[in-house]
């Protein structure tokens, strides 16, 4: 019996107390190189460039959402000044037109919207403007995704979800800006 | 409930601390899978607008980076209070974006090229012309799909 209890002794546990330290010095090392992934961001889709001048299209105009962000970062949507609080609300109506009025879309795939800045108008403005318009789109389908379906867009299926994206298509068309308001530093 | 009692008679065993290793393993695990260990030293201040449209950039390999903003206090005496673009470590010109690019792309598998997202992180208060420009350069280089960096609105979203 003595010879079990001293093997007992010696075999007892292996000391895994550096082994925390280790970790600790793994764990600090991350922590201090960390920056938590923050990369989320606006997704855009450039048009392509092309070194001839593009083609005019002839536009019915009712069906043009024209948004105009000057140098002093003020909104101007077809013709009208506006508060970027609601130009959310107005581009659904203006897209979905339910009270089929003569100046508003014919229908969610003609709905074009035109975007122009100037070269001074702030990003952050120009990025809260597009991100509306981009809200306005995204609602619009979440709401179609519902009625169809009963269920959000993001659930689903990929083929439901392309045929939304037909039937309400995000069109954006950005113009050249116009030079005016560039500050000199 | 006799056999409860007997119990706490006893002497108090020493906590065991086998499983800090684990624990600390555990946290050492988690913030590895997050980080992005940056290998671009910022050049110039940037602080992102706010937005709620967001959209995650999913394959780090897959994403290079643009940055624009006003260069930081240091750097202000060579390179004066306008905003410039910054490629990798330094400070660049409209010209050198297609390069950087092509640098980027080369390192790529063919098959991967077309899933290249550029991220633009620009600071809010810069105005639209320098972005504009470099947006041109992009376009003329190919390079379509952009992301705008952005941070999370704090509010809810309308739904």
């Amino acid at each position: 019996m003595g010879k079990t209890s001293s093997r007992d002794r010696l075999s007892n546990e292996i000391n895994a107390g550096s082994m925390a330290d280790i970790a600790f010095l793994l764990l600090i090392f991350f922590l201090v190189t960390t920056t938590i992934a923050e990369d989320k961001g606006v997704l855009v889709r450039l048009p392509i460039w092309s070194d001839q001048p593009p083609e005019t299209q002839k536009l019915n105009t009712r069906n043009v959402y024209s948004v105009l962000v000057n140098a002093d970062n003020q909104l101007l949507v077809r013709g009208q000044q506006m508060n970027i609080r609601d130009l959310r609300e107005n581009t659904k109506i203006f897209i979905l037109n339910p009270q089929r009025r003569e100046d508003m879309a014919e229908s969610p795939t003609k709905a074009l919207i035109s975007l122009r800045n100037d070269r001074g108008t702030k990003y952050e403005t120009y990025l809260e403007v597009y991100n509306e318009l981009k809200a306005a789109y995204n609602e619009l389908r979440e709401d179609e995704a519902m009625k169809k379906h009963g269920k959000g867009f993001e659930f689903i299926t990929r083929e439901q979800q392309a045929d939304i994206r037909n039937s309400i298509p995000l069109v954006i068309s950005e113009a050249e800006p116009t030079a005016f308001g560039e500050e000199d530093y | 409930m006799g056999k409860f009692q007997k119990k706490r008679g006893k002497a108090k065993p020493a906590i065991s601390t086998a499983s800090l290793p684990d624990i600390i393993f555990m946290l050492l695990f988690f913030f590895m899978v997050v980080t992005v260990l940056r290998d671009a030293e910022l050049k110039v201040s940037v602080v992102t607008p706010q937005a709620t449209e967001l959209t995650k950039l999913e394959k780090k390999s897959l994403v290079n980076f643009m940055y624009i903003g006003k260069p930081m206090p240091q750097y202000q005496a060579t390179y004066g209070t306008k905003p410039r673009l910054q490629l990798a470590d330094k400070f660049a010109d409209n010209s050198e974006i297609p390069l950087f690019l092509e640098r980027h792309k080369s390192k790529l598998r063919e098959n991967e090229r077309d899933l290249i997202t550029t991220s633009l992180k620009v600071d809010g208060d810069v105005t639209m012309g320098i972005v504009t420009d470099v947006k041109t350069a992009l376009r003329r280089a190919g390079q379509l799909k952009v992301n705008y960096s952005a941070k999370t609105k704090e509010q809810e979203r309308r739904r």
